[in-house]
């Protein structure tokens, strides 16, 4: 009885597991195979392995250009919020302003606002900026966007650490940016890094506000091109598929080696 | 232990109001630490707010705007593509229970003590870490006509899962919704895993001492102490629904067909940025601020309660 219950929770887990995998597994076969591979046996092992579409990529869309605004975008956004909240974070969990509870729960609101509402007054903005086609564009929309969640994530994990620490600094006669850079950052590492890989996926994984802003081939993000090119290629399956796949393989190994930061992470908004 | 509690309290007490450097009575670092912050929020949220409601007051393309009053909300009211866009998201909350009960039976399940969990909590929670893109166009070939999943259903002998999953306007929003599942139910796995696991042991003994069977653990005890984190839950996926579902649609479908999947992201962007229409993806970006703050409200007060029972 106990065997047989126990071997249907495996069965359960296991068929899950599948079905969660066999996307990514459609992806990794479909790339390998040719068009007319693929159209013969969509399902199947590749009968003849092919990297012609990777090298397709490369040769025919501009791939490269794409990955490299995708970097900068996700490089300087991530930066500049994980500093800026960082500073913020202190300021409310040791800091003696009145105003920071109020200042917190507006935060915290606008960790749930929906970026699309946010898109028309942004545009015309940047239009006025003349800084559509531009990444500062997305950059500063991005940053904007990380502050909330990054600021609630911080002052979460400030809360935690035991005030005789920062009170020990204070009583050496320690200045608020010392006890931030030699006390509070040293024992931030493993939260600085976790909330450094969430805001990263958010920003690497966004379409909408990259497909709006930057309108120029050349200026696009990998996930705005590789949604755009996929109607021009949309009967060459196997080509989109190995564009599909250069986009989440940093995100795949990122998660095979520190999966606990990721889900660290990602569940951070729950409670408190 | 009562000791330690009475001297945090002294402590407290000694402190007024929490923790704090004490440098002056009255300092400013905290203002200009938190500056920058406030800045980048008052410059993305702030100055959006005002704008998006004063365009959604005015009519016309950039450069040549006219008032206009509220007959953009009126507009939006009649325009059936709006209409069928807001009853695609109301459609899409269903996923919101589907999710939840899954994943609660799921980490009921894993909670309970299976060889390798660990191992199957990484693999279901990986759909979660995915671009939204990729997973799409990957649906996008499985789910048509003649793809994958037709194909397999046909050959299991499933013929009434059998259907034109991305081109009819009957199904098609069942196909988004199937991949939102697909892509949240780990994350609510995880989320329900953690909580379970800090339920007190010694209250499940108890009740099997008592003879309690399998469910009536699950049902009397597991679920109840964790009951805070599902609501958060479900207010978190509830919003999901409502106001981060672009890119599936985008990629599945387009809005199609006929805009049958449209949903109010998408028609923003249809009509701001497709069709240039400041004014009226303005007054839907309003309407849709205004669904999405009940949804926050109901974050804060769920908030403020579980910090309250914490404290007690």
């Amino acid at each position: 009885m106990t065997i047989l219950r126990s071997a249907s929770r495996q069965a359960l887990l296991i068929v899950l597991a599948i079905v969660s995998l066999y996307p990514m597994w459609f992806i990794i076969t479909t790339a390998l195979k040719t068009p007319t591979g693929y159209a013969l046996d969509p399902t199947g092992l590749p009968h003849h392995l092919t990297f012609s579409n990777f090298s397709a990529i490369f040769s025919q869309w501009p791939f490269l250009t794409w990955i490299r605004n995708s970097l900068v975008a996700t490089l300087a956004s991530v930066v500049v919020a994980t500093v800026i909240s960082i500073m913020a974070a202190f300021a409310i969990v040791f800091g003696t302003a009145r105003a920071r509870e109020t200042f917190f729960r507006t935060n915290i609101a606008l960790m749930a606002i929906p970026p699309v509402a946010l898109l028309t007054p942004m545009y015309t903005l940047m239009v006025e900026l003349h800084l559509i086609n531009q990444l500062p564009a997305v950059i500063i929309f991005y940053c904007g966007l990380l502050v909330p969640f990054s600021i609630f994530f911080f002052v979460n994990f400030f809360r935690q650490i035991p005030y005789e620490l920062v009170e020990a600094a204070y009583i050496d006669g320690a200045r608020p940016s010392r006890v931030m850079l030699r006390v509070i950052m040293p024992i931030s590492g493993a939260s600085t890094f976790t909330l450094v890989i969430v805001n990263a996926i958010f920003v690497w994984n966004e379409l909408l506000i990259a497909l709006v802003f930057l309108q120029n081939n050349n200026s696009r993000t990998l996930m705005a091109g590789i949604a755009l090119y996929q109607g021009r290629y949309i009967t060459n399956e196997p080509l989109i598929m190995a564009a599909a796949f250069l986009s989440l393989l940093p995100l795949l190994v990122l998660y095979v080696l520190g999966q606990r930061f990721f889900v660290r992470g990602m569940t951070a908004g729950m409670g408190r | 232990m009562t000791i330690a509690r009475t001297r945090r309290s002294t402590a407290e007490r000694a402190l007024p109001k929490g923790r704090y450097i004490p440098r002056r009575r009255r300092t400013i670092w905290p203002y200009a630490y938190a500056a920058p912050a406030l800045v980048a929020l008052c410059l993305v949220f702030g100055y959006s707010f005002v704008e998006v409601v004063r365009y959604s007051l005015y009519s016309g393309s950039l450069g040549s705007l006219t008032y206009v009053g509220f007959s953009n909300y009126s507009a939006l009211f009649t325009d059936p593509v709006f209409i069928q866009s807001l009853f695609d998201n109301l459609k899409l909350l269903v996923t919101v229970p589907v999710v939840t009960v899954l994943a609660l039976i799921v980490a009921l399940v894993i909670n309970s003590g299976v060889r390798g969990w660990r191992l199957y909590r990484v693999l279901i929670f990986f759909p979660y870490v995915l671009p939204a893109v990729a997973i799409g166009l990957a649906f996008s070939y499985i789910l048509q006509g003649g793809g994958v999943f037709n194909t397999l259903a046909q050959d299991a002998h499933l013929n009434f899962l059998v259907h034109d999953w991305l081109g009819s306007p009957k199904w098609v929003i069942f196909s988004i919704g199937g991949v939102i599942v697909w892509q949240q139910l780990g994350f609510g796995v995880v989320v329900f895993t953690a909580a379970l696991l800090a339920v007190p042991a010694e209250l499940v003994e108890a009740a099997q001492i008592d003879g309690a069977r399998w469910w009536t653990v699950q049902w009397k005890i597991m679920i109840p102490h964790i009951r805070r984190i599902i609501q958060f839950f479900v207010i978190l996926e509830a919003i999901t629904a409502l106001s981060s579902v672009f890119t599936y649609v985008y990629i599945l479908t387009g809005g199609g067909p006929a805009y049958s999947s449209s949903v109010i992201e998408f028609y923003i962007y249809q009509y701001g940025f497709e069709d240039g229409a400041i004014g009226i993806a303005s007054a839907a970006a309003v309407f849709l601020l205004a669904m999405s703050s009940v949804f926050i409200a109901l974050y804060l007060w769920v908030r403020t309660r579980s910090a309250r029972e914490e404290q007690s």
